[in-house]
């Protein structure tokens, strides 16, 4: 079954919806939810990976737009930032998924894989040069 | 075999053959010791992780009027201006004015000294305060201004404790976590620091120090600078394996480059949660095969240093001098060790892959014949072990 992650903003006014739940009850998705931010009367932040056929996602999709919300496929919640990183490796036992890697071995040069992110933040509170940060 | 200026004469000719300490290892395997000691003329070693022990020499100029500065804050960070009316040294490790450190542990140590280094040498504006009590011939008592490193007249980095030949491996051994200089350790020994450029650190491919001595001429985060003493607590009197490697930190180098010529991505302010602020430096150091004892030492590999592993919940606070035991760096490197019966994960805080391509970036210096090398005015001290402070009574 076809997996999404997905990073919603949401403006001011859209927070008192129940969205996640017409998500799974009007569109049958599975929604696995990294990290929320959604303060009322406030903008608001939802990572989470939707599964579901092709069809059901994009239909989903549509109803959240239909609010104002946007959806970014490619956007992360966690950035890393490939030019502060001096590749000193402290994140890496850190890292739960093994997002944060060395492609080789040898060489030692840390890389980021933002699909194998679970936006737990372990990098963020370790990385020493201000390497990782977070959206919200 | 070789002398310095036979080396230099090559290098001015586009002729030296130069290759890393990582590259040399392969290549003396290939070729034999005896024939690479006559065709390899230079080894870079290089090193990029954060050494707490630094800081730099500014001087302002003179504004109109004069003023002797007495207190000074460079981006609130307070600078020590006991040095001359419009001279101060900024130290990497001091907090900014006003951070509550670790009142509510552990402290995130955002801004500091080593971060205000970083953006002088990015060429940003950066806020100087200062005080002063007035005098006939300086009579300004306040200053508030902004000023960028061409503003300065000199910007000189010192480190008067640099490339630390070794260094321990943190664990935390207690119950509950702990926040050091060496980063997060998991309570139970769950994980691991190691802090070292392994075989590419240029003190563990001159174990006694037979080319690196004061006065040699180094790569500094891209500015050409040079030893000039050995460094604070500089202690080769150690246990060292029969490759003479040392087992522990031992030797260090105090350095010092003019920051104006230095590049921004290696020259990075740190900022170790629950424990403060410091700067990691780039540093690249050529060794001049000689003869084949040098060549021999350069060749030394990961699983032949071995680091001691200490216990940083008790026995490194308490001093005890105990050590749980020794990992070598090729362990340590794979990311995961087995260590007294434990499966621990192995974590670094020095930058192999930055280290990796300052080594490149010098032996492309030397291939250009941009960069000759320097013998040593004195040597480096060979014996020496580090005294502890002892707290006495005044009677």
């Amino acid at each position: 079954m076809p997996t999404r992650k997905l990073l919603l903003y949401f403006s001011k006014c859209e927070t008192e919806k129940p969205i996640v739940y017409r998500l799974v009850k009007d569109y049958n998705l599975m929604i696995n939810i990294f990290r929320a931010k959604v303060t009322p009367d406030e903008e608001g932040y939802l990572v989470l990976d939707v599964a579901g056929t092709d069809e059901d996602i994009n239909n989903g999709l549509e109803y959240v737009k239909s609010f104002g919300v946007t959806v970014n496929e490619t956007l992360k919640g966690v950035r890393w930032d490939s030019v502060k990183c001096t590749s000193c490796g402290n994140c890496i036992p850190r890292c739960p998924t093994g997002a944060l890697y060395y492609p080789d071995k040898h060489a030692l040069k840390v890389d980021f894989d933002p699909t194998q992110c679970i936006e737990c933040l372990n990098c963020i509170k370790n990385c020493p040069f201000d390497a990782c940060r977070s959206l919200f | 075999m070789k002398t310095y200026e036979e080396i230099n004469e090559k290098i001015a000719a586009g002729k030296a053959v130069v290759l890393t300490a990582d590259e040399i290892i392969d290549y003396v395997d290939k070729n034999g010791l005896e024939t690479a000691a006559k065709e390899v003329d230079v080894v870079t070693t290089a090193t990029f992780g954060p050494m707490c022990s630094s800081g730099c020499f500014l001087n302002f100029g003179h504004s109109k009027p004069k003023m002797r500065i007495t207190e000074a804050w460079l981006d609130d960070v307070p600078a020590y201006a006991g040095v001359a009316a419009v001279d101060v040294y900024l130290g990497a490790t001091q907090l900014r004015y006003n951070d509550p450190a670790n009142l509510y542990h552990p402290g995130e140590f955002r801004f500091g000294g080593g971060h205000v280094m970083e953006k002088l040498v990015a060429g940003k504006k950066i806020q100087l305060f200062g005080l002063s009590y007035g005098t006939d011939d300086y009579p300004r008592r306040e200053i508030r201004t902004w000023i960028d490193i061409n503003d300065l007249n000199q910007a000189i980095m010192v480190n008067p404790r640099n490339c630390y030949q070794n260094y321990n491996v943190a664990v935390n051994c207690s119950e509950k976590e702990i926040y050091t200089y060496l980063g997060y350790l998991k309570p139970g020994m769950k994980n691991l620091t190691y802090c070292s450029a392994t075989q590419l650190s240029p003190l563990l491919n001159d174990p006694f120090y037979m080319t690196i001595g004061i006065g040699t001429r180094i790569w500094i985060a891209g500015a050409h600078g040079h030893v000039y003493a050995e460094g604070t607590q500089h202690a080769p009197s150690c246990k060292r394996g029969e490759n003479d490697v040392p087992m522990g930190g031992s030797g260090t180098l105090a350095l010092t480059g003019d920051m104006k010529r230095m590049q921004p991505e290696f020259v990075r302010g740190v900022s170790l949660r629950g424990y403060g602020v410091s700067l990691a430096v780039g540093v690249g150091i050529p060794i001049p095969i000689l003869n084949e004892a040098i060549l021999k030492y350069t060749t030394v590999r990961d699983r032949e240093i071995l680091a001691p592993v200490v216990d940083y919940a008790t026995d490194y606070p308490e001093a005890t001098g105990k050590v749980l035991g020794y990992l070598n760096y090729e362990e340590l490197k794979s990311g995961e060790v087995t260590f007294m019966d434990k499966e621990v994960k192995a974590g670094s805080l020095s930058s192999y892959a930055g280290a990796l391509e300052i080594a490149e970036i010098l032996k492309a210096e030397i291939n250009d014949g941009r960069f000759l090398l320097s013998s040593p005015m004195a040597p480096l001290v060979r014996e020496q072990s580090m005294k502890p402070l002892v707290i006495r009574e005044n009677k």
